[in-house]
């Protein structure tokens, strides 16, 4: 009989992880798939452009029901593991299924923070975080006109632009002082704003929410201020945190997520974990491309080819808003010994900014001409020796190149 | 822009160019845009249709931007009447408080033959001193000197076919190349069609001219005695003697002789003198000794010395005692630099001469002169020359000054103590075309001249060829000819005799005042010249003096070659006065060689040999000044850039104020090319770039002496050099001060190329060139910790912060980029870094002719390339056709390019004017190098 893998959560992360065994080890396992959600597995990426209207629910879908069946994975959807016993090696659903297990992965993601202001459980209060609050969304649309979304960050402003292409009156309440601080620097994040301004939406800064008021329905919004917003729709995006909950009623070590090591094993030998429910030297994660990387070192240890490490890297982000070219990877923020190279055209809507640090790219932040993005995100993860490049790198890979003599 | 007025919408003007003493022939016309076009002038017997570069630029430095329009007095505008009663008052005042000796007149080799004439008449006949003295002072005393103690007379014997006929052309401390373009261009074409004919230069720079010589001569800087005195004794040694023109017309062979054998003698003496290889310096006099047509030409090298006078004699003796003297092809030669350097020396415009070629000491000619002028007084004995003018200022001695066309707060020795004079004097007058100069700063009353194109009068040039200057340009506001302004003060102080109607009548009285009681005693003699009318003088055609009334009484073996000359040519189109159909006086007659029958001009009617001791340079080089300051030209600046400064086209060649030295030297003194040093004497200092040129030898510095506070911060080579002069020419040893190069250190370096002037006065340094619709300025700084990004919008006036800026910053290599973009256009960019690694200006400035930019511009903007990939042409050699060094040397290597010509036939480089030929046989040089080098 083959050992048995139980996957806890039917995410992007557990779920690359799985594909990625089945490309090493299509049959070591016999593999279990719980799932909180009630449908197969897709890209949660992807629900920005659901909600704009520009992609449909199906064209955001990974993996089929059949796709589970075909490679013998049972798949437990809509019904979420509730307890771990390690001493027993069991896991227990919501539904009361109990399976043993041989290794168990914890893929569990995490969830919207919500604000804990009076009237955050008002009906019309939502978070962005799966298909559900797209659908949520998309039927407030249809009958109501104010939204607000709390939060101006990469999650917060892909709703806020999907809410105004479905014919909403969107405010984004912004409790910093610039937009996207975790991606872009202050001169960028003005840039972003006049654009996001000049498409229709209304963007408060420094607004701290004191209250949603409503009675059967959320219908405005009090800042501290003093400054009301009428609201029929709350969004909020104002961070996530990691479900580490069943984690650590299973006694595994947790700090701000689940401790895992460079194999992504746990304090726990049996037990894995991969995504944005990880800490990793002190590091969480909520972009695709570092947990791709967790997914993959993750497969090779459960394959049993203990001979990966996972290394943390820089990471890029573009933001997917039409007509907005931004892109942000790396430490853009710097420290006292890095450097920047700044371009501003703000008559152009140009802004780019690389940190460098002991001659290597470390960070970048572009907007309004984004197409070498790709090609400084290269260089931060090779650590390419830019010193010969300095004076012409931020203009691009074009002036870069050798010249024809 | 302002452009002048043309004075007629079609026609076109037969002229002079103003800039060197070549005194090239030039036709103008005013395009119906306003733009002046000008051309060489085929007719004229000096450039033969030929203009240099910077001749050919002329068109660019007529505009009206920087110009003295109005009178001003204390930096307020005032009428003519209130300026010239002030100078008037203010002179008369001095005089009567002080006598005469405390006023003086500082004029120019620019100034026109006529506005010399009457200055010279004011100060010598009617004040009564001899206290006017001229720029020319310093550039070409030392040979009017010479000439006088060799001749009797300041008189040049050659004219410029003599440098086309010779065998052997030695080139003297002349960059000729550069200096007087069209003259090498001459020797050159002669040298390719006759290639026996053999060119030395003797120069201790490596110059663009020694590119055509078969034998460069490096001499030590101030050895030119001990070379020539070697010569002397060498052609002796050897026979080569005209015994029959030394025996009947000279004197004083023996005792100068003895000199000559004394101090140079042997080769060996020489060779330690001079620095230069014996087997050269053997070459060279065997060279000379079997050349019969040899001419030796001479410029500021030779002159600028505090022994210049003995220079150019030495030279004088090897072709006195050869008798290479009057005939074809041969003769010494001195090649002056100022356009009217001649003129002013004609009319005795130099405080120890008085008129028409007549000595101050001598009491027959003060009585001709006074006799004919009719004049109160008669200056007796010599006034100050220029140096000790200036000296006499600041003692308090002279108390006004009038300056007229010219700038000695950049062009005398130890500058600053002309400033300092000027700070202290009672009345200082200038005349200027220009309102902001170094001088003029110091101006109580200033006076708006004609500047070139507007106004009229002769100029004589190296071969004392007399040429008239023409207008055809409206007097911009309310500037008037520099005669009528000095004829109006001589009124005004009440004195008769300057009732002049126009410079014809001027040029009438001068030449019947060359011809008054000469009866052949004196060579300078303008008979043939009198009474020619406003007519005749208008369309008077170049012609070479003397021109005798009538042919000379036979004196020798024969007559002077003589040249007739067409005094009026009917409804020439070379006038755009109407030409009056009257008779016009009978055609006189030039003289292109003199003493072709052996007559000199001393009392004996001989030349003399003059003893000619050698002496080292006044300052020796020392341990705290271990180096020696070389002053000189650049080929595409004329003196202090009033004008020339104006010129995009000029601005190409050399953009900045360099010191170009050794490169060893410059390792020793710690300085690298391209970075800013300081340059200092025990007299002065100043900032400019280094450069390691190739052509200078270890131990000297070259510093170009065109630079001024106007088009840089600190770059007035004039305050560094010593102000020693000969002390029988007063001319200053412009080219040998001990100095000492250190570096200067800035924090950053940059440029800004702006379509407004700016005032820069935040940055440590300086300087400024005239681009084609914007102004460059390279900049450094010492202020590191400053906010650029501030301090450039308040540079550049960007106030408004809905501007649209670009910038770019590397705030840790302290590269700070910006460009403000006006409606699609660009109006000013700045570049500024911590290392001197600045991009290619060129591609830059092209954007500024643009109407719009494009959309690859702006980012290019800040890279300071073309998005596409462009081909870098370089830095521009051939300013004419703008062919950069890049095109060249490709073109070179891809096409196999033997010879300029073929590189003029396939870029067009080098086939206008033809100042870059040098260079293009430069490249051609370094290019086979390499080649033979895989």
């Amino acid at each position: 009989m083959k050992p048995k893998l139980i996957v806890v959560g039917n995410g992007m992360a557990g779920m690359r992880t799985v594909e990625e065994l089945l490309k090493l080890a299509p049959d070591l396992y016999d593999i279990t798939v719980f799932g909180a959600e009630p449908h197969g597995n897709y890209n949660r990426i992807l629900l920005s452009p659901v909600l704009a209207g520009e992609k449909t629910v199906d064209d955001i879908m990974l993996n089929t029901r059949e796709w589970y069946a075909r490679n013998g994975i049972t798949l437990h959807a809509g019904d979420p593991v509730v307890k771990i016993d390690r001493p027993r090696r069991t896991v227990h659903s919501q539904s009361g299924v109990t399976i043993r297990y041989d290794r168990l992965l914890l893929a569990t993601g995490s969830k919207p923070f919500i604000i804990p202001v009076p009237g955050h459980q008002l009906p019309g209060v939502i978070a962005f975080r799966d298909i559900h609050d797209v659908e949520s969304m998309l039927a407030a649309a249809r009958n109501h006109r104010h939204a607000v979304v709390i939060g101006g960050g990469l999650l917060g402003l892909e709703a806020a632009n999907g809410l105004l292409r479905q014919g909403m009156d969107v405010t984004v309440l912004h409790k910093n002082s610039g937009l996207m601080e975790r991606q872009l620097d202050m001169p960028a994040g003005e840039l972003l704003k006049a654009a996001l301004e000049r498409k229709g939406l209304r963007i408060l800064l420094n607004a701290d929410t004191a209250e949603i008021t409503g009675t059967d329905r959320v219908t405005a919004l009090r800042l501290k201020d003093g400054r009301e917003v009428a609201a029929d729709l709350v969004v909020m995006t104002a961070g996530v945190r990691p479900n580490i909950e069943l984690a650590r009623s299973a006694g595994l070590q947790c700090d701000r997520a689940i401790v895992v090591d460079d194999t992504l094993q746990s304090f726990d030998p049996r037990i894995y974990a991969v995504g944005e429910c990880v800490q990793h030297r002190q590091a969480l994660f909520g972009l695709v491309a570092p947990i791709w990387d967790q997914a993959r070192v993750c497969a090779i240890h459960l394959a049993g080819f203990g001979h990966s490490r996972y290394v943390q890297r820089a990471t890029a982000t573009k933001l997917k808003v039409t007509g907005v070219d931004l892109y942000s990877a790396g430490d853009f923020i710097g420290d006292v010994d890095s450097e920047d190279l700044v371009l501003r055209d703000p008559r152009r809507g140009i802004y780019k900014r690389l940190v460098l640090k002991d001659n290597r790219v470390i960070g970048a932040v572009l907007y309004g001409d984004v197409k070498d993005g790709p090609w400084y995100f290269g260089m931060i993860q090779e650590r390419t020796d830019i010193a010969s490049l300095r004076s012409r790198l931020l203009f691009g890979q074009a002036y870069c190149e050798p010249r024809a003599a | 822009m302002t452009l002048p007025a043309p004075l007629s919408a079609t026609a076109t003007t037969a002229t002079t160019c103003p800039y060197c003493g070549v005194g090239c022939g030039v036709k103008a016309s005013v395009h119906p845009d306003g733009q002046v076009g000008v051309a060489g002038d085929a007719s004229h017997g000096s450039n033969h249709g030929k203009l240099c570069v910077k001749g050919s630029a002329l068109g660019e430095t007529v505009d009206l931007h920087g110009r003295l329009l109005y009178p001003k007095m204390d930096g307020q505008r005032v009428s003519w009447d209130t300026a010239l009663d002030r100078v008037a008052g203010g002179l008369r005042r001095i005089i009567d408080e002080h006598g005469p000796d405390a006023v003086a007149l500082y004029v120019s080799g620019q100034l026109l033959t006529e506005d010399y004439y009457v200055a010279n008449k004011l100060m010598k006949g009617y004040v009564g001193t001899a206290n006017i003295d001229t720029n020319s002072r310093l550039c070409m005393s030392s040979a009017v000197a010479g000439h006088k103690r060799a001749f009797g007379e300041d008189l040049v014997p050659v004219c410029y076919e003599d440098l086309e006929q010779a065998d052997l052309v030695v080139l003297v401390g002349s960059n000729t190349a550069w200096c007087h373009p069209i003259l090498f261009q001459r020797i050159a074409k002669a040298k390719e069609a006759r290639p026996h004919m053999k060119l030395v230069v003797v120069d201790p720079r490596r110059t663009a001219t020694c590119e055509l010589a078969d034998l460069h001569l490096p001499a030590r800087g101030g050895t030119d005695v001990w070379l020539f005195n070697g010569l002397l004794s060498f052609l002796h040694q050897r026979g080569v003697v005209d015994t029959a023109l030394v025996e009947q017309h000279t004197a004083g062979l023996a005792r100068t002789l003895a000199i000559a054998d004394e101090t140079a003698g042997d080769l060996s003496s020489v060779v330690r003198a001079c620095g230069i290889a014996e087997a050269e310096l053997l070459e060279f006099y065997e060279l000379f000794a079997r050349t019969e047509k040899a001419i030796t030409a001479f410029s500021m090298g030779v002159n600028q010395s505090s022994a210049g006078t003995d220079k150019v004699n030495s030279i004088i003796n090897c072709h006195l005692l050869t008798g290479r003297i009057g005939k074809p092809g041969m003769g010494p030669f001195s090649i002056t630099g100022q356009p009217n350097a001649m003129g002013g020396r004609e009319v005795g415009g130099l405080a120890n001469m008085l008129a028409a070629h007549m000595d101050l000491d001598n009491a027959d000619h003060r009585d001709i002169v006074q006799s004919f002028w009719g004049s109160p007084h008669i200056a007796d004995r010599p006034g100050l020359k220029a140096v000790d003018l200036f000296r006499a200022v600041e003692a308090g001695k002279v108390k006004a000054v009038w300056i007229m066309a010219t700038n000695p707060v950049v062009s005398l020795p130890d500058a600053d103590q002309v400033k300092r004079a000027l700070a202290k004097c009672e009345l200082v007058i200038c005349s200027d075309i220009i309102e902001k100069t170094d001088t003029n700063a110091y101006a109580h009353v200033l006076l708006p001249a004609l500047g070139w194109g507007e106004k009229d009068g002769t100029v004589t040039n190296s071969e004392r060829r007399i040429s008239r200057q023409r207008k055809f340009l409206a007097a911009p506001g309310e500037a008037r000819g520099d005669w009528d302004i000095i004829c109006d003060v001589a009124r005004r102080m009440g004195y008769g005799g300057f009732d002049f109607d126009g410079p014809h009548r001027i040029f009438d009285e001068h030449a019947r005042l060359s011809a008054f009681r000469n009866e052949g005693s004196r060579c300078f003699d303008l008979g043939g010249l009198v009474g020619l009318g406003r007519a005749g003088f208008d369309s008077l055609q170049p012609v070479q003096w003397p021109v005798p009334h009538s042919p000379r009484p036979l004196a020798g073996e024969g007559l002077g070659e003589r040249v007739s000359v067409n005094l009026g040519r009917s409804g020439s189109a070379s006038s755009t006065d109407t030409l009056s159909p009257t008779p016009l006086p009978q055609a006189g007659e030039g003289t292109k060689r003199l003493f072709e029958d052996g007559r000199y001009f001393h009392a004996d009617g001989k030349a003399h040999f003059v003893p000619t001791p050698v002496r080292a340079p006044a300052h020796a080089a020392s341990e705290q000044f271990p180096l020696v300051l070389n002053t000189g030209r650049v080929r595409d600046q004329w003196h202090t850039m009033t004008r020339t400064g104006k010129s995009p086209k000029l601005a190409d060649h050399v953009p900045e104020p360099f010191v170009d030295m050794h490169p060893q030297d410059a390792l020793a003194c710690g300085v690298r090319a391209g970075e800013l040093a300081r340059v200092s004497t025990q007299w002065g200092s100043l900032v400019a770039r280094v450069q390691l040129g190739g052509g200078i030898p270890r131990g000297s510095v070259f510093v170009p002496i065109h630079w001024n506070a106007q088009f840089a911060s600190d770059a007035r080579v004039g305050s560094l050099v010593n102000p020693v002069v000969d002390p029988v020419s007063g001319e200053p040893e412009f080219k040998h001060t001990p100095v000492r190069v250190e570096e200067f250190r800035v924090l950053w370096h940059g440029f800004v190329l702006s379509r407004q002037e700016l005032q820069l006065e935040s940055a440590t340094w300086w300087t400024r060139i005239q681009g084609r619709q914007f102004l460059r300025y390279e900049i450094a700084g010492r202020d590191q910790a400053m906010d650029r990004g501030a301090w450039a919008r308040q540079l550049l006036g960007a106030h408004d912060p809905q501007a649209d800026w670009i910038e770019y910053e590397d705030r840790r290599s302290g590269v700070y980029r910006a460009a403000l973009v006006v409606g699609d256009r660009i109006e000013c960019c700045v570049f500024m870094s911590s290392r001197p690694d600045l991009p290619s200006r060129a591609w830059l400035a092209s954007l500024f002719v643009k109407d719009q930019l494009e959309e690859g511009d702006r980012i290019g903007l800040m890279v300071g390339e073309p998005a596409e990939k462009s081909v870098d042409t370089g830095p521009t050699i051939c300013s004419c056709f703008g062919v950069g060094r890049n095109t060249i040397c490709a073109a070179i290597l891809e096409k196999n390019l033997k010879t300029p010509a073929e590189i003029t036939g396939c870029l067009k480089a080098g086939g206008n004017c033809g100042s870059c030929v040098p260079e293009l046989r430069k490249l051609l040089k370094e290019l086979q190098i390499v080649d033979s080098s895989f």
